[in-house]
């Protein structure tokens, strides 16, 4: 599904954000991302969407190779993942059901097909109900799982979670990293970058460290930091 | 083809949705379009009619070619053939000196003792009035036809038809200027007005662009945003010139009677059918810009 090789990112301030990073996921893994603050997180997310380009290495995602794409193919790229961040980022003057929707219209869904989808990815994350609701009716977590029905609705084949639970107290998160472990049941590759110790270490899922751009560490039912 | 049609729905939709969010913003950018297409449109109207009463004038300029004294009907004949041989000469009539005299008497009053005050004799010469076809000649044929025999000398409106010229020219030139200007600062609110919208909906673009839309999906509707501004301002600005100068010229020609200005509704159309596409135009550019500078999709 993704494939890092021996890529780095330099930004033109001198930071190296990436150094040499060499990575594989497989379709229909379960992986955290882990690393302080800086490590290259979001670097990497980043280049995994394509909103920027490595400075050196080669990127594949899903079998084509990011580097070479076309401009104009990106959109195309980018309807295979679906995107979730820490503050949930959905539109304040729109309901639940527009917000989830708009992701539709924007790839061209006509209303039927939008009118039948919005409602079963709503169920999913338990929202049906809330569905004419505006955001700031929601609690934090019913926030986020509205984020995570748009990231859904348009059927992507890899789910990318930046900090999902970073604003969420501790029950909220296991919720939120429950919807992630059963959309991952049902077949899409999750990539989640966290701080949250306390659920990797539980989870034992695939862990990739990062520290100071580099990988550090990579290792099936991993956990969050090994005692040193 | 469906797909291509619900695309341009939610396109409208999306526009119409910013321009009512933007609501002052967006009364700005049109009112100064507005603004700067009425000066426009006033510039434009103001070539016209100075064009128009310059051909106006043009083709009133006549020429008289006065004559000698004491030539008889052959050569009277000789001279008018060859006048009517210039080049630009499009009619031809013969005032003989009493003709001429009683029009100076007429104009002098009908009480006037002209003929006995002037002792009885007539001291007006015989002449040709000459009407020219093409008012830009009026030098070249006065000149040829003063180096006609029996012709002791011209006269014409000189130096009235090279001045209408140069004041047409300049009036043309300065409105250029101003048209320029104007259309700039249109452009810039326009791109503006646009790049503060776009700001605004920050959150939707990149959100968009998350979840895969196109780059073109993206861009049209602050495009379609921008032409509206553009068309609204040129619909204010039609208005308020179409009123204002038929009511102008309406008056005008009660006061300055013979003061020549353009009514016909054909021009004013054409030119009002120019200021809504200069409008559109205008908005087409000035989003253009914002788009492409400040929407790296």
């Amino acid at each position: 599904m993704i494939q890092f090789f021996n890529v780095s990112k330099f930004y033109p301030n001198g930071v190296k954000a990436l150094v040499g990073a060499t990575l594989h996921i497989e379709k229909g893994e379960f992986v955290f991302l882990v690393g302080p603050s800086g490590a290259g997180k979001s670097t990497l997310i980043k280049l995994i969407f394509r909103e920027e380009l490595p400075t050196k290495g080669q990127i594949y995602v899903g079998g084509r190779s990011i580097i070479r794409m076309k401009r104009r193919d990106v959109p195309h790229l980018r309807r295979q993942i679906g995107m979730v961040f820490q503050d949930f980022r959905l539109l304040p003057d729109r309901t639940v059901f527009e917000n989830v929707a708009f992701a539709m219209q924007v790839v061209g869904a006509g209303p039927q097909e939008i009118k039948r989808r919005v409602p079963e990815v709503l169920e999913l994350v338990g929202l049906k109900e809330r569905a004419q609701m505006y955001p700031r009716q929601l609690s934090g977590g019913e926030q986020q799982r509205v984020a995570i029905a748009r990231a859904l609705v348009n059927k992507p084949t890899l789910l990318i979670a930046d900090e999902p639970t970073g604003n969420l107290d501790m029950d909220t998160s296991w919720e939120i990293i429950n919807y992630f472990q059963e959309i991952n049941r049902r077949g899409t590759t999750v990539l989640i970058a966290t701080h949250a110790r306390e659920i990797v270490d539980t989870l034992r899922q695939r862990v990739i460290a990062l520290d100071r751009g580099r990988v550090v560490r990579d290792e099936h039912q991993g956990v969050y930091a090994h005692a040193t | 083809m469906l797909m291509q049609l619900r695309m341009a729905l939610y396109v409208f939709q999306e526009a119409f949705r910013s321009l009512r969010r933007n609501g002052w913003l967006n009364f700005a950018a049109a009112g100064t379009t507005a603004v700067s297409l009425f000066v426009l449109g006033i510039a434009v109207l103001l070539v016209v009619n100075t064009n128009y009463i310059s051909k106006t004038v043009e083709s009133n300029v006549e020429i008289m070619a006065y004559l000698d004294r004491g030539l008889d009907q052959n050569d009277l004949k000789a001279i008018r053939t060859q006048i009517e041989a210039t080049p630009g000469v499009k009619e031809v009539r013969f005032i003989s000196k009493e003709e001429a005299l009683a029009t100076l008497a007429k104009r002098f009053g009908k009480e006037s003792k002209l003929k006995e005050s002037l002792g009885g004799t007539n001291p007006l010469p015989d002449a040709f009035r000459i009407r020219m076809s093409e008012p830009r000649q009026v030098a070249s044929a006065a000149a040829s036809i003063n180096r006609l025999p029996g012709v002791e000398k011209v006269r014409y409106g000189q130096g009235v038809v090279e001045k209408m010229f140069k004041l047409t020219a300049w009036i043309r030139l300065i409105s250029m200027v101003v048209m320029g200007l104007l259309g700039v600062c249109s452009v810039f609110l326009i791109a503006t007005t646009i790049r503060l919208t776009m700001f605004a909906r920050r959150r939707e673009i990149s959100i968009m662009k998350w979840v895969g839309a196109t780059d073109w999906f993206v861009r049209w509707p602050f495009l379609l945003e921008g032409m509206i501004l553009g068309a609204a301002g040129a619909l204010v600005a039609v208005a308020v010139l179409g009123f204002s100068y038929s009511a102008l010229t309406g008056k005008l020609q009660e006061v300055l009677a013979f003061l020549p200005v353009v009514r016909d509704y054909r021009v004013l159309i054409h030119l009002f059918e120019g200021l809504f596409t200069a409008g559109i135009g205008l908005g087409l550019v000035g989003s253009f810009i914002s788009v492409h500078r400040y929407l790296r999709v």
